[in-house]
């Protein structure tokens, strides 16, 4: 059989156990990401099968997975939501990154990862998932309540945090010395800040330009821009990553809700792959060793989590009932610790037991956030004997 | 009333009323709407959040603003005895759903006359004859007990 017989074959079946995963993942109401991680260990290096043939593809798809999951984070949010969330949570989100980036960033210190270990780790408990969070808000039927604007300020600024990290964690990743690194730093915010000021001002040109009444002339615009901009912005060591979320923030209104319809089954298709990826790329025998680790680091963060949450809402005013729901909806950790593990992983400057450890950190806080924040509230109240009234 | 962005979902709008439960809605960016409702006990949590489509929402809309409308030209017919105003919803049943409203003859066999029509969430002010009705729309009128009796029997079938 030749190479890309080899490689069909592979992908085939890769995607058909990724439908039967995300089926059982919609089943159990949670997300699909920690089983797709589960499903690239068992195919990848000491997995049930090893699945070789697909190693350039999983690559480069994996890659525009990142891109895709960046540009969809974009597109979710406006400019104007991320200057005035910027303005009104900032005290949250300075102390989200606080506590939550040490935890990590002292786990790494002791496995003996050095200062790009501990900006790596930090990264990854340092972001919580927004996507598990949404569905978290909506599926338990929160969006109306009163702690939750304050739950989605702190992810907003968690996810616009990150177009300034990656950048500076591509320089350091790459080797760069103390000044490059700042250099990446003063680069990246005044990337940061001229999008969005070109996006407050001009985001309907640069969405009219974009759009085009033709679905497939759109979809087509949407990809090549998409890539074209990641491309650049890789190039000035900013980050593909970054450069495709700057492009979704700039897409504004009707153009943005639908790129998002537009790209979501793509989306779908290659941010699966980058899940499986990083999973075949992760020895299933390195895990075992480092279990107790990402457990310990799960409920350390799980905690700071949930005193960023709490601590949050009481600044809004919210009840203590109010102030554990926010804190709970915090804890997931899901695709953007991927996304950081993946980019320090590719770069090789990084022990090969951070993927192990944070796959199973991810496994971990992805499957038991979702299940915190429904139980959490009429555990407690049982335990404090004041039930719940339903009127 | 007051609103409140949801960055990355929509926006919440909402009215905090005398009894201190909050009432109101959640607009996702897609245009779905829920109905929400909060706790007494916990303001900040949601006893219902339930989701309408967009002509559920309208004709909700219709039912709540009937009232205010009839209160209005009540107070405004006040000084004429014997009349009265009254909003009368049309069932799916009703024979004259899909027709003009001049082919229900209200005025002329009743004396009632058809004053407005509450529909999704808007009121239509004086409808002319040809008027299309449609199922869940919510009429006003204003007329004596008898003809009011007689228009709404009319309406709706019996």
């Amino acid at each position: 059989m030749g190479g890309t017989t080899v490689a069909l074959l592979e992908l085939g079946i890769i995607f058909l156990g990724l439908g039967l995963l995300g089926r059982i993942a919609a089943r159990m109401g949670m997300s699909p990401v920690p089983l797709y991680l589960l499903g690239g260990l068992a195919f990848g290096h000491g997995g049930l099968i090893e699945f070789g043939g697909i190693a350039e593809f999983g690559h480069i798809a994996s890659e525009i997975g990142v891109v895709l999951l960046l540009l969809m984070l974009g597109l979710e949010y406006t400019a104007k939501e991320l200057v005035t969330g910027l303005g009104q949570s900032w005290p949250a989100g300075l102390a989200d990154l606080v506590l939550s980036f040490t935890p990590g960033a002292v786990m790494a210190l002791m496995f003996g990862w050095g200062g790009v270990g501990a900006m790596v780790l930090g990264g990854v408990t340092y972001i919580s998932s927004s996507g598990i969070a949404a569905k978290v808000l909506t599926d338990l039927g929160r969006l109306g309540n009163r702690e939750t604007p304050t739950v989605l300020s702190i992810l907003v600024l968690e996810d616009l945090a990150m177009a300034v990290y990656l950048p500076i964690l591509t320089a350091v990743l790459a080797g760069a010395s103390f000044l490059g690194g700042l250099q990446a730093v003063g680069i990246s915010l005044l990337v940061v800040s001229a999008v969005l000021l070109l996006a407050l001002r001009h985001g309907h040109r640069i969405s009219s330009w974009i759009h085009s009444p033709d679905q497939e002339t759109f979809l087509l615009r949407l990809i090549g821009a998409a890539l074209l901009v990641a491309g650049i912005a890789s190039t000035l060591q900013v980050s593909a990553a970054v450069g495709s979320f700057l492009l979704g923030i700039a897409i504004s209104g009707s153009t943005a809700e639908n790129a998002v319809r537009v790209l979501e089954p793509l989306r779908d298709v290659f941010a699966a792959m980058f899940f499986v990826v990083f999973g075949l790329n992760t020895d299933p025998a390195t895990i075992p060793p480092v279990l107790g680790w990402a457990v310990l680091l799960a409920l350390a963060t799980a905690a700071t989590k949930m005193a960023t949450g709490s601590w949050a809402a009481r600044r809004s005013g919210i009840g203590r009932w109010g102030q554990l729901r926010a804190g709970t909806t915090l804890i997931a950790r899901g695709e953007f610790s991927i996304v950081i593990a993946g980019l320090a992983v590719a770069s090789g400057a990084i022990d090969g037991q951070l993927a192990a450890l944070v796959t199973a950190y991810v496994m971990l806080t992805a499957v038991a956030g979702p299940v915190v924040a429904r139980f959490a509230e009429p555990l407690v109240r049982r335990l404090v004997r004041e039930p719940e009234i339903a009127r | 009333m007051e609103e409140t962005p949801l960055p990355g979902i929509g926006v919440r709008r909402e009215l905090v009323l005398d009894s201190g439960r909050r009432v109101g809605i959640v607009i996702h960016r897609d245009g779905e709407t829920e109905l929400i409702v909060s706790k007494l006990d916990d303001p900040d949590a949601c006893l219902a959040s339930i989701p309408l489509s967009v002509q559920e929402a309208a004709t909700l809309g219709s039912l709540l603003g009937g009232p205010q409308l009839v209160a209005q030209l009540s107070e405004e017919h006040r000084e004429l005895p014997g009349i009265r105003t009254m909003q009368v919803p049309l069932t799916r049943n009703s024979p004259f759903a899909g027709r003009s409203l001049g082919d229900a003859h209200i005025r002329s066999s009743t004396g009632a006359s058809i004053v407005a029509i509450a529909r999704a969430g808007e009121i239509l002010p004086s409808p002319a004859p040809s008027e299309e009705l449609l199922a869940e729309d919510v009429l006003v009128i204003v007329g004596t007990d008898e003809g009011l009796a007689a228009a709404t029997a009319i309406l709706n079938g019996s």
